[in-house]
């Protein structure tokens, strides 16, 4: 059985912003843990949801499936859904698959967190 | 805070599995067969370009007692792609097979209404987005019937080998989403993948059982994608077919 590679911590930033930071692989896997991490930024009342994506071992075309659901809820809720860190191979994928047209990338989470602010 | 990311991970041969940069699909190499409709120059599209609502299906058979790995399976499923499609969907790998980047042309027929024969051809295709040992993942072009991803994945759980069929997808314009609403073509298209994962279990000579999820991810409908209708590849499709005679006459 396939396993979760993946750790996510949430921290809030002026009880606005949630930043999710990954660390490891993101797969099908981990489900359970990006939505468990973005149901706790919500719980917190984060409008604004950072992926930060800078210690981002791997990613799987599964992975990136993850990122559109979570999109849709997040828009569903009228939230923001934003992204940093990302190496160019990832910012390829975001092209690639089009992600990059409904979530805006920045280099680092302090680009984010400005441009949020 | 952090920082940008270190370059530690760019060198990870697993990030070949991912298809170079490809803003519009070109076919260089047409398989014997093929008709080559609706692919050349289009745009690859995900779930957030297409026009209906977002559905994730899921579609699963236990291969019980296969005694091969979950990548042993999946050489398996790569090597007899086309051979395990029902008879009205005919996929063309190019020589290269199902490696990221590579187009796969599909030539379809569809029933006009539901419950009669499969009659109206669709020509289109896909990307191969993503392969790697235990994963295949497609992206439709502009035009295709699904805005979208399909994943064929394999992964063993308590000693069984599954294998997945895994679609995230929208009806690309709002006739394919009036079709899938209304006639049927929705469950059509669960059919194919059923068929596919049942050919996969008969291949290993297992009777397996299809089992189906379906999770309705995005109820809403974009109106701003009905545009998408004027590329519509079952409507192209027709029209060159109808135009065969003329051509043929014209030679």
């Amino acid at each position: 059985m396939a396993e979760t590679k993946v750790k996510m911590t949430t921290r809030m930033i002026n009880g606005q912003t949630g930043v999710i930071h990954i660390v490891g692989e993101i797969n099908a896997f981990a489900e359970n843990v990006l939505m468990d991490a973005y149901t706790q930024a919500t719980s917190q009342g984060a409008h604004n949801i950072v992926l930060d994506f800078s210690d981002l071992d791997y990613m799987n075309s599964s992975g990136i499936g993850l990122l559109v659901t979570l999109l849709i809820r997040v828009n569903r809720q009228k939230q923001r859904l934003v992204a940093c860190g990302l190496t160019d191979h990832y910012q390829q994928i975001f092209e690639l698959t089009r992600l990059n047209e409904a979530i805006t990338i920045f280099p680092t989470e302090a680009d984010a967190l400005s441009a949020l602010n | 805070m952090t920082t940008p990311p270190s370059p530690s991970n760019e060198n990870d041969p697993r990030q070949s599995a991912w298809s170079p940069p490809v803003s519009r699909m070109k076919v260089t190499d047409v398989p014997a067969g093929a008709m080559n409709l609706n692919v050349d120059g289009r745009q690859p599209v995900s779930p957030l370009q297409g026009f209906g609502q977002m559905w994730q299906k899921t579609f699963q058979v236990r291969l019980t007692g296969v005694e091969m790995t979950p990548a042993e399976v999946m050489q398996v499923w790569k090597e007899n792609f086309p051979k395990f499609q029902p008879p009205e969907n005919r996929f063309y790998p190019t020589m290269s097979g199902l490696k990221p980047g590579e187009v796969v042309l599909i030539d379809a027929k569809v029933p006009a209404l539901p419950g009669t024969p499969s009659v109206l051809p669709v020509s289109t295709g896909v990307l191969v987005l993503y392969a790697d040992d235990t994963t295949i993942t497609v992206m439709t072009p502009e035009g295709h019937p699904e805005s979208g991803w399909n994943t064929f994945s394999t992964y063993e759980e308590d000693g069984v080998v599954i294998a997945q069929c895994q679609s995230l997808c929208r009806p690309n314009d709002p006739l394919y989403e009036f079709f899938n609403r209304f006639m049927g073509s929705s469950g059509q298209q669960d059919k194919i993948w059923i068929h596919v994962l049942t050919s996969l279990a008969a291949h290993f000579d297992v009777q397996g059982q299809v089992t189906t999820s379906k999770v309705l991810i995005d109820p809403k409908v974009q109106w701003g994608q009905a545009k998408n209708i004027w590329q519509n590849a079952a409507i192209r499709t027709v029209v060159y077919a109808l135009g065969t005679p003329v051509r043929w006459l014209r030679k």
